[in-house]
C-alpha cells in the first residue's frame, strides 16, 4: 500500500479481508490504508424524534464551510420557495450538507376509543389532547400508557403530534445529511483520487483534486453529493474534517439546540440509539427503527445514522440502499465476454468473407 | 423494521390536498422478470416518496456530449478491430478506412469526454491514481493508449510514412478496441440509476454490439463492395445482437424497464430500433451494391447513435422519479422478509 489518500477498498491490497466491496467493515480506516495506530470512527446519530425542525444546523453548516445560497432546486443566488412546506432547502447538494426535512402528515382517528374502564370524562379527543390541564389524569394516563396502539396515548406524550377534527396531524422533521458510508460508492467511482477516506473513518472530496467528472454524483445511493453549478466541482458534508482534526464537533452538532444531532465515536453512538429506541418502543412508539445503524445492510453501515419515525422514502431516503459497486465484478465479466465477442465476430467475419 | 408494504407508517399520510390521493400510484408493467418479483402480486404499485422529489441524483452529465462519446468509442473500438485484421488479410481499401473511421472517432471522442467535465482543464488528473473500483478509471486508461494509438496510424496513413510502425500502432489500438466498446456499459450500470444499474450484465452487450453496428455500417459504406464483406458480416451481427439484447433490457426488468418506453428515451429506443432493423435488412438485401452499402451503413450507424441517447435518456428519467428508486427496493425487501433471499444475492 503505497499511499493512503486514494486507496479504495475493493480489489486492492492483498486480499486479508472478505467484504471488500460490501458487508461489515470493523476497521475501514484500516482498510483504506491507515496504521492500526488511528483514532476512532467517528459519525452522527441524529435522533429525529427530538427535531424541532429549527434548521440551525443548515445555518451553522453553511457558515462554517462558507456554502453559497441557493434554491431548492440547487440554483446559485436565487432565494425560492418550494412552495410544498416549511422546507424550502429541498435537498442536501453541493450548496446544503445539511437539510432538514419537513413532512406534515394525518391521519383518520378511527381507532378504538381507548377503554379506560372509570373514566368517562376521558372519551372526548379535545380533553385527552389537552390532557396536561386535567386536574386528574391519574391511573387513566398510567393505562394509556400501557395501551400500545392507541392514538390518543400517543398524541398525549408526543408533542409533534396533534388534532383537528376527526383527524390526527403530526410533523416529522429530520436533519438528513452525508451517510458517510462503510462502502462508499462516491469513494468507489471516483477516478481522480479526489475523494478519500479520511483517519476518521468519514469520505471528503480534496477540491484542488477533483476535475468534475461527475462520477460520484449518480453513484451514490443516497443523492447526496451533487456538482456546484458555475464551479464545476463537487461538493457534500465533510463531517468538519477541519474541526475533527482540532478536537472540536460539527458546526451542525454544535449548533443543535435539542441533541438530534450527535456527533461522538461511532461504537458509542450505536450504543446510545439502540438504547434511545428500546425506550422509545417502551413508550409505544412502535413506529421508530433506527435507518444506517446495521452493518450488514447494502452499505456495510453507515457513519452517519438515523432514528427514524416513519418509512425512509417518507423522508426521501432510499429504503434498501445497495453500494453499485457490489456488482461491479459481475459487470467486468460481462463487458469482458462482450469485448472478446467483438474480436470473435470480427475474426470469423474477416476469415469468412471471400475477396473478389 | 416493523412495517412492511401492508400497511406503511401505521396509517400516516402525508397531509397535504384530498387525503391519500398524493400517494403515489401507477401501473406495474405486467409481471416482471426478476426472481422474487411473485412477492409483491398487486396490481397497482403504491410507494412513497418526500414530494415527489427524487431520491438519488440524476447524473450530471452532459448531453449529447456523452451519448456522443458512447457512441464514437463504440464505433472507433470496432473499427480499429476490423483494421488490423483487415491489414492482415490484405485488404488495403478497408484498412485505410477503418484507421481513419478509429482515429478520427477516437480523437473526437477524447474531446467530447474532456468537455463534459466539470473542469476541463484538469483532465490529466484521470491518470493521477488507478482505481479498478472506477469504471471510469479503467476507461481512462483503456481510452489513452487507445487513442493515441488509433490517431497516430490513422495519421501517418495519411501521411503515408513508417508502414511498419503502422501496423504495430494498428494492432495496439486493435488491443485495447474491444475493452473501449464495452466498458462503457459498466460506467452506466455502475451507478445507483435503477435503469442502468439493473441493466448491468446487459449493457456491455448492448454498447459492444451497437459498437460493431456502427463501425461495420460506417467502414461499409465507406469501402468497395469487394472489400467490405467483413463489415457486412459484422454490422449484420451487430444488429442482430444489440437488438436481441435490447428486447431483454426493454422487457425483462419489471418496473425499471419502464423508462425505456415512455417519453424522449422512448421515441429515441423506437427510432434506434427502426434504424438499425432497416439497415441491418438493406445490407443483407442490397449490401452488395454501393448505394445500398451507404444507405445501409448510414442506418446503421444512425442506429447505434439513436441506442446511446435512448439508454442515456432512460436512465436520466430513472433517477427523476423516485418509484424507480423505491419500488425495487420495498420489493427486495419484502423478498427478503419472506424469506426470499434470491433478489439479494445474485
Amino acid at each position: 500500500m503505497t499511499t493512503v489518500s486514494s486507496a479504495s477498498p475493493g480489489l486492492s491490497g492483498d486480499g486479508r479481508s472478505k467484504n471488500r466491496l460490501y458487508g461489515p467493515l470493523p476497521d475501514v480506516q484500516e482498510e483504506a490504508g491507515y496504521d492500526s495506530d488511528h483514532p476512532a470512527r467517528v459519525g452522527f446519530f441524529t435522533d429525529t424524534s427530538v427535531c424541532i425542525g429549527c434548521k440551525a444546523c443548515e445555518v451553522a453548516c453553511k457558515e462554517w464551510n462558507l456554502l453559497p445560497m441557493d434554491d431548492a432546486h440547487g440554483t446559485r443566488d436565487v432565494i425560492g420557495l418550494s412552495g410544498m412546506s416549511y422546507d424550502n432547502t429541498g435537498q442536501l447538494g453541493a450548496n446544503s450538507w445539511r437539510h432538514v426535512a419537513f413532512i406534515e402528515q394525518s391521519r383518520s382517528v378511527d381507532l378504538p376509543m381507548p377503554s379506560f374502564p372509570p373514566a368517562p370524562d376521558a372519551t372526548s379527543r379535545q380533553d385527552a389532547g389537552n390532557a396536561p390541564d386535567d386536574t386528574a389524569p391519574g391511573d387513566s394516563v398510567t393505562s394509556a400508557m400501557t395501551s400500545v396502539l392507541n392514538a390518543e396515548s400517543l398524541s398525549q406524550f408526543d408533542p409533534q403530534t396533534g388534532h383537528s377534527g376527526d383527524r390526527e396531524i403530526r410533523w416529522l422533521m429530520s436533519s438528513d445529511v452525508c451517510k458517510h458510508c462503510t462502502h462508499a460508492g462516491c469513494l468507489d467511482v471516483c477516478p481522480t483520487g479526489a475523494l478519500f477516506r479520511t483517519e476518521f473513518g468519514t469520505v471528503v472530496v480534496q477540491q484542488d483534486i477533483c476535475n468534475g467528472c461527475g462520477y460520484c454524483v449518480p453513484a451514490c445511493p443516497y443523492g447526496v453529493i451533487d456538482q456546484r453549478k458555475g464551479d464545476g466541482r463537487v461538493f457534500k458534508c465533510t463531517l468538519c474534517y477541519d474541526r475533527t482534526l482540532d478536537g472540536l464537533q460539527p458546526a451542525c452538532a454544535t449548533a443543535c439546540p435539542t441533541q438530534s444531532i450527535q456527533f461522538g465515536n461511532l461504537d458509542e453512538l450505536q450504543a446510545r440509539a439502540d438504547a434511545r429506541l428500546a425506550t422509545l418502543k417502551s413508550q409505544g412508539v412502535q413506529t421508530a427503527r433506527l435507518y444506517g445503524r446495521d452493518e450488514d445492510d447494502g452499505v456495510g453501515g453507515a457513519g452517519a445514522f438515523f432514528l427514524l419515525l416513519d418509512e425512509p422514502e417518507v423522508y426521501g431516503l432510499p429504503p434498501d440502499p445497495v453500494v453499485t459497486t457490489r456488482d461491479l465484478p459481475a459487470m467486468w465479466k460481462s463487458a469482458g465476454a462482450a469485448a472478446a465477442m467483438i474480436v470473435g465476430v470480427a475474426l470469423s467475419a474477416v476469415l469468412g468473407s471471400r475477396r473478389s | 423494521m416493523t412495517e412492511g408494504l401492508a400497511t406503511p407508517g401505521a396509517g400516516w399520510r402525508r397531509a397535504d390536498g384530498p387525503p391519500s390521493a398524493k400517494r403515489e400510484k401507477r401501473r406495474r408493467r405486467r409481471g416482471g422478470g426478476r426472481p422474487g418479483g411473485e412477492v409483491a402480486m398487486v396490481e397497482e404499485a403504491e410507494f412513497t416518496s418526500y414530494y415527489g422529489r427524487p431520491i438519488i441524483k440524476p447524473p450530471v452529465w452532459k448531453t449529447p456530449d456523452v451519448p456522443l462519446y458512447l457512441f464514437l468509442g463504440g464505433a472507433a473500438g470496432s473499427s480499429s478491430i476490423l483494421a488490423s485484421l483487415a491489414d492482415v488479410t490484405d485488404r488495403p481499401t478497408l484498412t485505410r478506412n477503418a484507421r481513419y473511421v478509429s482515429g478520427g472517432a477516437a480523437l473526437a471522442s477524447v474531446v467530447f469526454l474532456i468537455h463534459d467535465l466539470g473542469r476541463p482543464e484538469r483532465f490529466l488528473h484521470m491518470l493521477r491514481v488507478f482505481k479498478p473500483t472506477s469504471p471510469l478509471s479503467v476507461g481512462s486508461y483503456i481510452l489513452a493508449p487507445f487513442s493515441a494509438a488509433a490517431s497516430a496510424t490513422a495519421a501517418v496513413e495519411l501521411l503515408g510514412w513508417f508502414p511498419r510502425l503502422k501496423r504495430f500502432g494498428g494492432v495496439v489500438a486493435a488491443l485495447f478496441g474491444g475493452p473501449l466498446a464495452t466498458y462503457t456499459g459498466v460506467l452506466f450500470s455502475n451507478t445507483a440509476v435503477p435503469s442502468w444499474h439493473a441493466a448491468y450484465r446487459e449493457l456491455p452487450f448492448v454498447f459492444g454490439a451497437s459498437g460493431m453496428a456502427a463501425g461495420g455500417g460506417i467502414t461499409m459504406a465507406l469501402t468497395p463492395v469487394g472489400e467490405a464483406g467483413p463489415c457486412r458480416k459484422m454490422a449484420v451481427t451487430g444488429a442482430v445482437v444489440e437488438l436481441a439484447t435490447l428486447h431483454r433490457v426493454e422487457n425483462g426488468m419489471g418496473i425499471v424497464s419502464e423508462p425505456y418506453h415512455e417519453g424522449k428515451a422512448g421515441r429515441f429506443m423506437r427510432a434506434a430500433r427502426a434504424c438499425t432493423a432497416a439497415g441491418a435488412a438493406l445490407t443483407v438485401v442490397a449490401g452488395r451494391r454501393r448505394a445500398g452499402a451507404v444507405v445501409a451503413g448510414t442506418l446503421l450507424g444512425a442506429g447505434s447513435l439513436l441506442t446511446r441517447f435512448g439508454v442515456f435518456e432512460a436512465g436520466m428519467a430513472s433517477a427523476r422519479d423516485p418509484k424507480y428508486t423505491v419500488v425495487p427496493q420495498r420489493e427486495r425487501l419484502a423478498a427478503r422478509e419472506n424469506g426470499h433471499a434470491s433478489t439479494v444475492t445474485r
